[in-house]
């Protein structure tokens, strides 16, 4: 366990993070039309701090066999995006911005994905040994 | 909260989108009615968005919280036209009838504002098909 904590590093929670901004931008596009709904988004960096290292009101594990919860708070992180224009129904949400940071975040994940195909080949070659 | 949910999230708008398409459908097929009452014209449907911004508005742990749903089909407020017809069998008994407040023009602008909606939705389910199946090839590399 320890070892492949160790392996995959800040990659491994990188990727549930990743995962959650994708789903919070695609909130944002479904709801493209619905008056009054405000753009959110995360904080990738302060998100991924906090996975890292959970505040005090984490669970504490008091015995060898306890889970720690890499879970983070379920409304972690979630900011509102400041608009370019405002819409008259007050929707702040503005396609063009969502799209591409849409696009941003899928090549990102994809990235960090790619750091952990690089961690589990290099794993696989050790144990190998060929 | 994790990249499963972008399904339900994305399905959920591109239902509410057909949604609206369908009501914009239905006002542009009787756009052109007329009736002889005022009360009896056909008024333009709207399709009316919320979002479903926590669980208590969908099934607990539903995959589709944080997507959009129709909360109501609405009438259009505008007055119908009041058009002096009286050859029309349907006119009233001072020759007038009454048209529908559909807008033809706007009703064309509403449904490309939804189709390219729905395309929008469809690309983020693409992406997030893309992405899971890279992920679930994790174990080949």
């Amino acid at each position: 366990m320890n070892l492949l904590d160790k392996t995959f590093g800040i990659h491994a929670k990188a990727l549930q993070v990743r995962g959650q901004r994708l789903e919070v931008l695609s909130q944002n596009i479904a709801n493209a039309d619905t008056p009054g709904y405000k753009a959110r988004d995360i904080d990738f960096k302060s998100v991924l701090g906090r996975v890292q290292s959970p505040d005090d009101l984490a669970i504490s594990a008091t015995r060898a066999q306890h889970f720690s919860s890499a879970e983070p708070a379920s409304d972690g992180g979630l900011l509102y995006r400041v608009p370019f224009n405002t819409a008259f129904d007050g929707n702040t949400v503005e396609m063009s911005v969502e799209q591409a940071q849409y696009g941003k975040a899928a090549a990102d994940y994809q990235a960090t994905l790619q750091f952990l195909e690089d961690d589990i080949s290099g794993l696989r070659k050790a144990l190998r040994g060929d | 909260m994790s990249i499963t949910n972008i399904f339900g999230i994305a399905g959920s708008a591109l239902n509410a989108q057909i949604t609206r398409m369908n009501a914009t459908a239905s006002n542009l097929a009787n756009a052109g009615t007329v009736s002889s009452t005022e009360a009896e014209a056909y008024r333009g449907k709207r399709a009316v968005f919320k979002a479903l911004v926590s669980e208590e508005l969908t099934n607990a742990g539903a995959p589709y919280v944080g997507g959009v749903m129709v909360s109501g089909v609405v009438d259009d407020g505008a007055a119908p036209r009041r058009v002096s017809d009286p050859k029309n069998p349907l006119a009233d008994k001072d020759g007038y009838v009454y048209q529908s407040n559909v807008s033809e023009v706007g009703e064309m602008v509403d449904m490309m504002a939804a189709a390219r909606s729905y395309q929008n939705n469809v690309e983020v389910i693409n992406t997030a098909r893309q992405l899971m199946l890279r992920t679930l090839d994790i174990t080949k590399s």
